[in-house]
Parts: structure tokens; sequence; C-alpha cells
């Protein structure tokens, strides 16, 4: 084919364009604060390998108002990103059919969901009373 | 109907010719309650600027020649009618991610050259059978595995839609990779291995980002975006080995 001269469009800024995607961005970049998280938890686990004082000194650092303000927006954040994970999760299941027929979407989301909110429940009631 | 009332239409120009880069002309197009954006768009075309350039053929969603940005969003230009928009203005682009031949027409031939020959768009059975040894049958319920991913038009909407696409252009894609699907689900099919260095490449399955956004445009409710990413699943099976254990000839 002949070369024609084309005009290609930059992609800057391209998330900001499009409400879908900055909904998109907000669902991927959320997984910073579970990573963020993750570590202080690990944290945690290391201070407590190394006695009762390291420990001790752990958790009153978490009552400081920045970590308590982190683990709130963290919980915010965690919270929609799981939404959104279960949301999407029926475009990522593999092909389940029952008696023919395709499991409808909502099914999977809503018991992924389901199950989430199941799970939290447990792990609250376990901590809390037990 | 008397219902004819104005709008502005605002398009994208761009002359390969003459423009370093491509600007935007607004023009006044009378309408009435039924007027697609396309038959605006040929509204100017046939009555106040003849140069405008754009692809349509059918005009009723089924050959999907007349994809287009319509504020911001990747919709067939028939598809969408002038009263939705109005008393707002119609802003007309090209769709996204691709180049730009001239005015609203893209250059495709990244998809129809490159992107949909790579995925063996049609049925590569196990065996050639000449014509007096009749047809493949098929139960309905083996029709309705690929149904629903047969439908697409090649309109490259999902294309626009995808950003993985306009960051990465080695991205085989949203439709290519339904399509490519759509054989590989498809019970006379043996193609899977002659396809699987296009599915389970870094530029395959595994170059989408599940935005999802793909699935949302289709015209024909294909949704790209489940083809590709059950097919991260049998892509893993495929690299541990365990689709060929679970079906050692190839699904007979």
């Amino acid at each position: 084919m002949a070369q024609i001269k084309t005009y290609v469009r930059p992609m800057a800024g391209w998330w900001r364009k499009n409400p879908f995607f900055v909904r998109y961005m907000i669902r991927e970049s959320s997984s910073v604060f579970l990573a963020i998280y993750t570590l202080i938890l690990l944290v945690g686990l290391l201070r407590l390998t190394q006695g009762e004082a390291a420990y001790e000194a752990w958790r009153s650092a978490l009552t400081n108002p920045v970590s308590i303000l982190f683990h709130w927006l963290a919980l915010l954040t965690v919270g929609y990103h799981a939404y959104t994970w279960w949301m999407v999760s029926p475009k990522t299941a593999p092909n389940i059919r029952i008696g023919g027929r395709e499991i409808p979407e909502m099914l999977i989301a809503a018991g992924g969901l389901l199950g989430t909110v199941g799970a939290s429940v447990l792990v609250y009631v376990i901590v809390r009373w037990m | 109907m008397a219902d004819t009332r104005t709008i502005e239409i605002e398009v994208l120009r761009y002359n390969p010719e003459k423009d370093a880069e491509p600007h935007y002309q607004t023009f006044q197009v009378p309408f009435s309650h039924d007027t697609s954006v396309l038959q605006g768009l040929q509204y100017i075309k046939d009555y106040l600027d003849g140069s405008l350039t754009f692809r349509w053929s059918c005009r009723m969603a089924i050959c999907g020649s007349c994809g287009q940005m319509v504020n911001g969003i990747p919709q067939l230009s028939c598809h969408v009618f002038l009263r939705d928009y109005y008393p707002g203005k119609v802003r007309v682009d090209p769709l996204n991610h691709f180049p730009v031949l001239r005015d609203l027409a893209i250059d495709q031939s990244d998809f129809f050259e490159n992107k949909l020959p790579s995925v063996k768009p049609y049925i590569v059975p196990k065996d050639a059978k000449p014509v007096s040894a009749g047809t493949h049958l098929q139960t309905p319920e083996q029709f309705q595995k690929y149904y629903q991913y047969s439908q697409c038009i090649n309109c490259l909407l999902c294309y626009a839609a995808c950003p993985q696409y306009g960051l990465k252009p080695e991205f085989t894609g949203p439709a290519a990779l339904a399509l490519l699907h759509r054989y590989n689900a498809d019970s006379r099919d043996r193609g899977w291995d002659e396809r699987a260095d296009v599915l389970n490449a870094e530029e395959g399955v595994w170059g989408c980002t599940l935005v999802g956004y793909c699935s949302e445009v289709c015209p024909k409710h294909v949704d790209p975006a489940r083809a590709i990413n059950q097919n991260k699943v049998n892509s893993t099976m495929d690299y541990f080995g365990v689709r060929k254990l679970l079906m050692p000839k190839g699904g007979d």
C-alpha cells in the first residue's frame, strides 16, 4: 500500500475524558491503598517477632490520627475495589453452564459480593468477641 | 412531520494535503425527529460542504462502516439521533486510537490487514471435507457457545473504546480476540493450536487490563471483554499443559 499521510492523535489525558475511564483508574489505583495496608500489617508481624515491647510500640503507633485516617481511607477504597472487582468478575469467569444455560452475570457478581460481606462479618465477629 | 429544528454539529476536519493538524468546523443542520447523526453528516455533505469525508453504507446498524466518536463516545452514527443531543450541540470525531486519513475517515488497515487475519477468522477443520461429504452438523447447544461472538460487524467501536489499544497499538484488541474466541469455541473448529501464539501472547489476551468499555459500546452485544477474559483462563491452562490433559484430541 502506498504511504499515506495520516494524523495520529495524542493519548495524553485519555482517562480524564470519559467518566468510565475515571472509574477504571480509581478501581486500579485503589490497590495502592491495599498494598500500603498490607505493608503495615506485615510490619506488625515483624514487630511481633521482636518481642512484646516492639509489638506494643507498633500498636500505639496505629492510634496516631494520621494512621486512623489512613485506615478509614483504605477501608473505603478497598471496599470500592471489592465492589468493582466483583462487578467485572462475570467477564473473567469461565463459561459455566447449568442445564445448558449460562449463569446470569448478576448472579456471579452478587455471589461474590455476598461472600465478601459474609467473610468480613465473620472476621469481625472472630476478632471482636472470640 | 413539520418538526424541523436546527442543531449545531461540530466536525473534525483534516486535509492531509493542507493541514499540519486537524481543527473543528461548525455547521448548522436542520433536523427532524428521525434524523440520525449520520443523516446530519450527509446533510452537511449534500448542502453545506461537499468536501466533508466520512464512511457509511447501510444506514441501519448492520454494515459497521459509520462508526464515529459522537460527543466523545464511540457510536454507529446511524444508530444515534440528533434529537437526543438537542438543544446541545453534537461534536463528531473520527474513531479514537486510529490514525486520521481525512476528516472523519480513519485508517482501518491495522485491523483489516494485521489484527483480523492474524486470528484466522474462519473454521479450521480437523479434516478438510469435500462438498460431497455433506455439511458439518452442530447441535443448538454447540451453536449457542459461539453465537454471541459471531455477531461482530467489524465496526471498530471497541478499538476506539479500548485505551490499551490506544496506548499500545500492537495489542491484538477486542474484536479480533473476540473473533478468535468465536472460532475456538465452535465445535466444528480444530484451530486452537494455530491460534494459540496470538492468544497467549503479551499482545494477545494478556494485553487486556479489563477496562471493559469495549463491551459497553458494542452495538451487537458481542461482549469482547468476556471473550478475552475467559481466555485468560484458557491461556493459563494451555501454559501449564492442563488444556491438553482435559482435551487430548482437541475436543473430539
